[in-house]
């Protein structure tokens, strides 16, 4: 059975559509990632999953239940991590454990039981009696993991889990969310904008771009899709006879000139990089950088939406801050 | 719907941390009332109020009224509370919880109402200081009857605005435009007699009109209207209140 599946999802605010028509299984198990720019539509995607919106239009069952329906038993049935912290800053690390177990119904030595459980999991045994004000960007998200597993669910939401926080810390996460997923067996599905955590993380991923998935697909084939490494030539004088000579080389999968930075995918780029320089002397073109790389999701993201995460997140931004300022122009 | 008391103990059990807790609020919420009883009771010491016998003087009229303002604030204030979950991202973490939402408005009142009454209480025990008599342990339990339905009646009104407000400055401005007035309205410093028709008109269209002048009778044996006419207005008021925030709370989308 698929832990979840979701069928032409669609949530619109005020007529701007946040998500368009999403589709897809995740099976029991899977690590599966949702990644995208700011604004691209996957914390909407998980709040409908999460019972926490409604949907406009569409279908979405988790662990076996209707989001629109059975919600009691969904929100039985999954723990979440909100991308903005969501914990209680005046209790102390147990004290919001405790909340959590009491609100899941969970009996007094079964809470306390797996309190201490996941509060090892995470490494904060000895800080459970801190108030969480007092805790670290860092451990106060191990303490929201910790706090979502408790109740053994069978689908673990983590929206943006590693937002914000040091490179080590990062990494600590990234390990615990596969030993989680490793060992107890638990659906994961994470939100994330970098690229390198969704290629670390996921057994699948879903490239979101304006609400809608642009792939999906394993890491490694997103990037196979791409047809190998990427050379980058940064040029100096006239390119177009270079680019018409090039034009002529079947070994060239695709070529991409933006400005004066000529971008070549290739299979074994390194082979190729001393005849191209020499080509590029031929055609009267000096190359003044050359810069190969193995594909990564980046390039994935730029093949398949046509530009880079980055120039996406500030598009999106304006667009997000135009609906605010609309927002409350419409309040005031 | 079903009703998780577990759910509600541990939002209730939540507020009391959170209030022991916050010694600071706790102590700046209760100054202001304390400030008007000492000023006002000894600076009108001497005034008559018309209507008060017995000569109870104006500390038999201001105390019920201070502790109608008392729980006035901290009542509405519970509202506040869900909006500072807002902010900080908790309501999310109630929202998500598999329990039905009219226990987590259960929950929130059991806690407001508890906080709000401790409160009232604090503050009867400090007019008792300034020389506030009552007439025994009857009319304590009837006073806290009324205690309780003004609490109840503006949490009500709290959850209505903090469900449809996103943020505290908003909330801020509702206390200053609503409660403010339900504070003045109310008698609770000054008789009703004194002000024109149309103000008294309004008094009388403010819940806690009915709370004060029905916890003033209780507890001194005074009041401008039958106690039981009090009762019944508060219990209608609190009634509606207590559905309207329910409902308002429940229909609120969590993110």
């Amino acid at each position: 059975m698929d832990a979840i599946r979701v069928e032409g999802l669609v949530k619109t605010f005020d007529g701007f559509t946040a998500v368009d028509r999403v589709s897809f299984a995740v099976a029991e198990g899977e690590l599966f990632g949702l990644l995208g720019p700011n604004g691209a539509g996957k914390t909407t995607t998980i709040n409908m999953l999460a019972t926490l919106l409604r949907p406009t239009a569409g279908s979405a069952v988790v662990a076996g239940f209707d989001v629109a329906r059975d919600r009691d038993a969904v929100r039985k049935s999954i723990g979440i991590v909100f991308q903005e912290p969501a914990l209680d800053g005046r209790l102390t690390g147990r004290e919001n454990l405790e909340f959590h177990t009491m609100m899941y119904g969970l009996g007094k030595a079964e809470r306390r039981r797996r309190i201490d459980e996941v509060l090892a999991l995470v490494e904060l045994t000895d800080k459970a009696g801190v108030l969480v004000d007092k805790y670290s960007g860092g451990m106060k998200r191990r303490l929201e993991i910790a706090r979502g597993l408790t109740h053994r669910p069978e689908v673990l939401f983590l929206d943006e889990p590693t937002l914000g926080l040091d490179a080590q810390t990062r990494r600590h996460i990234w390990d615990y969310v596969r030993k989680l997923n490793k060992e107890s067996g638990v659906t994961i599905i994470l939100t994330t904008h970098y690229m390198e955590e969704a290629d670390f993380l996921c057994d699948r991923v879903a490239i979101m771009d304006h609400g809608a998935f642009a792939a999906l697909d394993t890491p490694a084939r997103l990037k196979d899709a791409l047809g190998g490494d990427v050379v980058s030539l940064e040029l100096e004088g006239d390119a177009a006879a270079f680019l018409e000579a090039l034009g002529r080389e079947a070994w060239i999968k695709r070529s991409k000139l933006r400005e004066d930075v000529l971008s070549l995918t290739m299979e074994r780029g390194e082979r190729r990089i001393p005849d191209l320089v020499v080509m590029a002397g031929r055609h009267g073109v000096a190359v003044s950088c050359v810069n190969l790389r193995k594909p990564s999701l980046e390039d994935v993201f730029l093949h398949f939406t046509g530009r880079t995460i980055r120039e996406r997140e500030a598009t999106a931004g304006e667009r997000n801050r135009a609906r605010v300022m609309h927002h409350q122009r419409r309040r005031a | 719907m079903r009703i998780h008391g577990t759910a509600v103990y541990v939002l209730w059990r939540r507020e009391m941390i959170r209030y022991v807790r916050a010694k600071s609020r706790l102590f700046g919420s209760l100054a202001m009332p304390v400030f008007f009883l000492i000023f006002l009771g000894l600076g009108f010491r001497r005034m008559p109020v018309p209507g008060m016998d017995g000569g109870a003087g104006y500390i038999g009229f201001l105390a019920p009224g201070i502790i109608g303002m008392t729980l006035l604030f901290s009542s509405s204030m519970q509202g506040m509370s869900v909006l500072w979950d807002r902010e900080f991202g908790f309501l999310k973490e109630i929202m998500v919880a598999p329990v039905s939402r009219v226990s987590l408005v259960l929950g929130r009142i059991a806690g407001g109402a508890t906080t709000s009454m401790l409160q009232g209480l604090l503050i009867f025990g400090a007019s008792l200081v300034m020389g506030f008599r009552f007439r025994g342990p009857a009319a304590l339990a009837a006073g806290l009857v009324f205690m309780l339905l003004i609490s109840f009646t503006f949490i009500g009104l709290g959850l209505v605005f903090a469900s449809r407000m996103k943020d505290m400055q908003g909330f801020g401005i509702v206390m200053n435009f609503v409660v403010f007035p339900f504070f003045f309205l109310s008698g609770a410093l000054t008789p009703l007699e004194n002000f024109p028709w149309i103000i008294r008109a309004l008094s009388y269209a403010d819940p806690l009109t009915y709370g004060v002048d029905g916890l003033r009778g209780a507890l001194t044996g005074t009041s401008a209207l039958p106690v039981v006419v009090d009762l019944a207005a508060m219990a209608g008021f609190s009634a509606l209140m207590l559905f309207l925030g329910a409902y308002f709370f429940e229909t609120s989308e969590g993110v």
